[in-house]
């Protein structure tokens, strides 16, 4: 690993949150476990990093300045994250960083090697689905589908906090995922009954 | 039966196992698994590299001169292409002779990087390739670009702005006027004059713009692109690449929304096809979201009046509709309003106009509804106030005013369930105990409106063709060029498939979205849904008229020597009409024949150029008259309820029903979810859509998902939706209308009804944001 730089985390995902418009003022903690960080070091130019991906870890060779959502999409063909706005607004590119979402084009991906990343490749066990995975279906939960690992990332990680007890709270704490197809009632029926049945 | 003894699909309504059901999409696991590929996902390409598009800022003006000494040093720089150095196409729609073989593949005929000319802000100056997206976008960042400015017109609102009549292109094709409008107005007791202003809307599909152009040899390409229109891209591909059609191919697996601004092709799809022979490498381009706003189009911001005469009553005498919108420094579109004011009631005296002005803006397109949303709102406003000024109730006024004959062309309708649409929407939303009183239902700090609006959209005519390949051991290929943009195309075909073939659907492979693949109609207008799953119907009876031949010839079939109109085809079963026990399954005949698998196409047809089955199938033409003397629509109705907030100015949708008639329903649960989706679509133009161009630079300043608000989770109530069950023989051979455009029209009217209700205010400038709801209300106070 070419650098085991992290910026103050704690000032930089604040801001990632309050940028998503998923206020994230009253969300869990911050995971005091991680390993401090021996102090800056600069890094130039494309450097092999190493990301936890869905279990499993990544090798590539990228910038510092790739995003997160860049080195999933373009440098780990793991498309399935989606680039929507590559600015926080769509949500369509929602991944989990030690199990809280974020959106993946407002994060570097250097800064986020050491942290279990979740993208909806890894959200299926195998061929069996995650029930919100089912859920979607069922409810029809989409449309043109470009939104929906978004949705789904942002839909497991809201019931997770606690964000989904009812149909108001859960349409707010799910706003900053754009649907321009619409589906949003069936998504809210599908979150709503994921939530129920834990 | 019909005279032949094909069935229509029709006939065989009984026998649907699968058509209409709530089959779950049948590529929705990919979709929810991230493993379904779009446009830009196909990193397979060796050596795929990157472009960025570089835009001006300047509106209007000349390119002095460019700077690249920066953007070059950045390493892994391929090519930096400008109108200077970039390959000329072999035709352009820029000329009358590439217009003409283009046709109406490219709404816009301008085509940037040709010459040193801007004219509107984010035209495309420049494209940078280079072997990632970082060094592309810093050296597109590096790009220095000299320009001269010059003042730009903004919109028809501008002082500088020259209205002019259109005398050609779409914006010319204003409906034929009938009796004497505007005498007819000026005697009429009752006048109202509707003025309302729509803001510039934009698409924003959720997926970007995005081309990913391959040369697998000098003279051959293939392109993966977003687009609702694979025929159409694939023709201004090899026109402008001047390639024969054979060596170029399109292909959109997956698309992420469209809603039109994927319809025509735009100028990144061949600039991409452009820079990747250049480099000699395959290259994607992504539009950023910011160029999404100025590079597929886009709903022209316009203004228009409807003057309304009726008699005391309330019966119509006299519609005059005027349109007035912004255009491009070339092309003459406007979207027309006047389309649905012209036959939406009965009304003996109807005119209108459009008038344009050339700005610096790029060529608007088509959006959701086009025409039809923005000129219902016109009508079902000014039918509210009707109904408000004769004191009838909204749905009496509709119903006192219905057209049971196309008021425009007199022909009578091929369906329409419009006051079975009224009659369930009342029933779903309790519209019976409305307050008839505006502006008198209060909750606290809110004020509670009930507002419906009336909606229609044609059937276009259209066709298209499809292949059917039934194999021995009971699967089936289906193939067409369709697209699928969310809208369900993937699964309504698989149904119509299975049934068409009496197979299971998940015996089904429906292929779509190559240009290699039996040519067929857009998606857009409505027009794919009817057309693919006629064509592939028709090809499934091209299957059983072939397997019919060859079981009356074999001897060991229990429908040997009978006669060929004698023998159905029913559930996978060739069987004797007149006695079922004689007859067997298709499996059985062609495993015992030896036939490993059969192949059938046909050629469906949509709107007035469709014949009956038979007459595709090359029997009397019986009813091929029949289509073009009906005039062909889809009807529906929209009932919302708000709360307006009295200090706030805020308006919420708390409640909505949508009934919709469009003919045979292939999949009620996508269904569903597409008129949902035109109403959410409606609801974000009522309430908060809208592109602001600042009024000196001619610069959208609004271009962003975070700027230009969309409906999001909490704005969206619960909704209902019912369709009226129609079966229409005239449309085409599945008696499908389709839903993506008639699910947005009148939505909006109906927002603006229901604030009308509730504050007893008439608000017509769209969006109607809070300003202007405080506004209203303080003229109350």
């Amino acid at each position: 690993m070419a650098s085991e730089w992290s910026p103050g985390s704690s000032s930089r995902r604040t801001f990632i949150k309050q940028t998503t418009g998923l206020a994230g003022l009253t969300l869990a903690p911050m995971n005091q476990a991680e390993p401090s960080a021996p102090g800056p070091t600069l890094v130039q130019g494309a450097t092999e990093l190493s990301l936890r991906i869905n279990g499993r870890v990544y090798s590539l060779r990228a910038e510092p300045r790739t995003t997160l959502l860049d080195a999933l999409r373009e440098y780990l063909h793991l498309t399935g994250t989606k680039k929507g706005c590559d600015h926080g607004q769509c949500g369509a590119c929602t991944v989990h960083v030690d199990g809280e979402r974020i959106t993946s084009c407002l994060t570097l991906a250097i800064m986020q090697q050491g942290k279990q990343i979740t993208t909806i490749e890894g959200l299926a066990k195998g061929d069996q689905l995650h029930p919100m995975q089912e859920a979607f279906l069922k409810h029809d939960g989409f449309q043109c589908g470009y939104c929906t690992p978004g949705q789904i990332m942002s839909a497991v990680a809201c019931i997770r906090e606690g964000h989904a007890t009812s149909d108001d709270q859960c349409r707010e704490w799910m706003s900053g995922n754009i649907c321009r197809c619409g589906a949003y009632p069936n998504i809210l029926a599908a979150i709503r009954e994921v939530a129920s049945s834990q | 039966m019909n005279p032949t003894n094909n069935p229509t699909f029709a006939d065989q309504q009984s026998s649907s196992d699968v058509v209409g059901k709530p089959l779950v999409r049948v590529d929705g696991r990919a979709k929810v698994m991230g493993a379904a590929v779009y446009s830009a996902e196909h990193n397979q390409l060796p050596d795929l590299a990157h472009a960025v598009i570089k835009t001006s800022d300047v509106a209007k003006g000349r390119i002095t001169g460019f700077d690249d000494s920066a953007a070059k040093r950045i390493p892994g720089v391929l090519g930096i292409f400008t109108h200077l150095n970039l390959p000329p196409l072999a035709q352009t729609p820029s000329t009358s002779e590439g217009k003409k073989k283009i046709a109406l593949a490219m709404q816009m005929s301008f085509t940037p990087l040709t010459s040193d000319q801007i004219f509107y802000a984010g035209q495309p100056v420049a494209i940078v390739v280079a072997d990632t997206l970082e060094h592309a976008q810093h050296a597109a960042a590096l790009l220095k670009v000299s320009v001269v400015a010059e003042t730009p017109v903004v919109s028809y609102r501008d002082t500088q702005a020259k209205l002019f009549t259109p005398t050609e292109g779409a914006a010319a094709q204003v409906p034929a006027k009938r009796g004497d409008a505007q005498a007819a107005f000026s005697n009429a007791p009752v006048q109202l004059t509707l003025t309302c202003q729509h803001a510039t809307n934009h698409h924003n599909p959720m997926e970007p713009g995005a081309t990913i152009a391959h040369w697998e040899a000098a003279d051959r390409v293939t392109v993966y692109d977003t687009t609702q229109a694979i025929a159409s891209t694939h023709k201004a591909l090899y026109v402008m690449l001047g390639l024969p059609p054979d060596n170029v191919r399109v292909v959109t697996k997956f698309l992420g929304g469209g809603f039109g601004s994927k319809l025509t092709m735009w100028p990144h799809t061949v600039l991409t096809a452009q820079v990747a022979k250049a480099v000699g490498r395959p290259v994607k381009l992504v539009l950023t979201r910011p160029q999404m706003f100025t590079s597929m189009g886009h709903r022209e911001d316009q203004q228009q009046t409807l003057r309304l005469g009726a008699t005391k009553e309330g019966k119509l005498l006299a519609l005059l509709h005027e349109k007035i919108s912004t255009t491009s420094p070339w092309d003459n579109y406007a979207e027309m309003n006047s389309k649905i004011v012209h036959m939406l009631y009965a009304c003996p005296n109807f005119d209108a106009s459009v008038k344009l002005a050339r700005a610096n803006v790029m060529t608007s397109t088509y959006m959701r509804g086009p025409g039809e949303a923005p000129g219902s709102f016109a009508i079902e406003c000014a039918m509210d106030d009707l109904a408000y000024q004769v004191g009838l109730d909204p749905i009496a006024i509709r119903l006192l005013n219905h057209a049971d004959k196309d008021p425009g062309t007199g022909k009578p309708w091929s369906s329409k369930s419009l006051k079975q649409c009224y009659e369930r929407g009342a029933e779903l939303f309790g519209w019976g105990k409305r307050n008839p009183k505006n502006g008198a239902t209060r909750q606290g700090n809110k004020l509670v409106g009930w507002g419906m609006a009336s909606g229609s959209y044609p059937v276009h005519d259209a066709q298209g063709n499809a292949r059917v390949r039934l194999y021995a051991d009971g699967h089936a290929l289906v193939q067409a060029a369709a697209t699928d943009l969310g809208t369900g195309t993937y699964t309504i075909i698989t149904q119509v498939a299975a049934d068409s073939l009496g197979i299971a659907p998940e015996n089904v492979y429906f292929e779509l979205g190559d240009s290699a693949l039996p040519t067929t109609a857009m998606s857009g207008g409505s027009r794919a849904a009817g057309t693919v799953s006629s064509s592939v119907f028709l090809a499934a009876q091209d299957v059983w008229q072939k397997l019919i031949k060859l079981a009356i010839a074999d001897q060991h079939s229990p429908v040997y020597k009978a006669k060929p109109a004698d023998v159905e085809a029913v559930k996978g079963r060739l069987q004797l009409k007149a006695d079922s026990t004689k007859g067997e399954a298709f499996i059985t005949l062609m495993q015992r024949i030896g036939l490993d698998d059969l192949e059938g196409v046909a050629t469906g047809h949509y709107g007035s150029s469709y014949e009956s089955p038979e007459a595709t199938l090359n029997t009397p033409q019986a009813k091929k008259d029949d289509a073009a003397s009906h005039s062909m629509h889809s009807f529906s109705a929209h009932f919302c309820e708000v709360e307006v907030d009295t200090e706030l100015g805020t308006v919420h949708v708390t409640r909505w029903v949508s009934v919709v008639a469009a003919g045979r329903i292939l999949n009620s649960m996508t269904a569903r979810s597409q008129v949902i989706g035109g109403s959410i679509f409606g609801i974000g133009a009522a309430l908060m859509e809208g592109t602001v161009r600042d009024p000196h630079l001619a610069r959208y300043t609004n271009a962003s998902l975070a700027d230009y608000h969309v409906c999001v989770h909490a704005d969206i109530p619960e909704m209902t939706v019912a369709f009226i069950d129609e079966e229409d023989r005239y449309i085409n051979a599945m008696g499908v209308k389709g839903l993506g455009e008639v699910s947005i029209v009148g939505t909006s009217a109906a927002v603006s009804n229901a604030i009308f209700h509730a504050i007893g205010h008439r608000l017509t400038s769209l969006p109607i944001t809070p300003d202007k709801v405080l506004k209203a209300l303080r003229k109350t106070q």
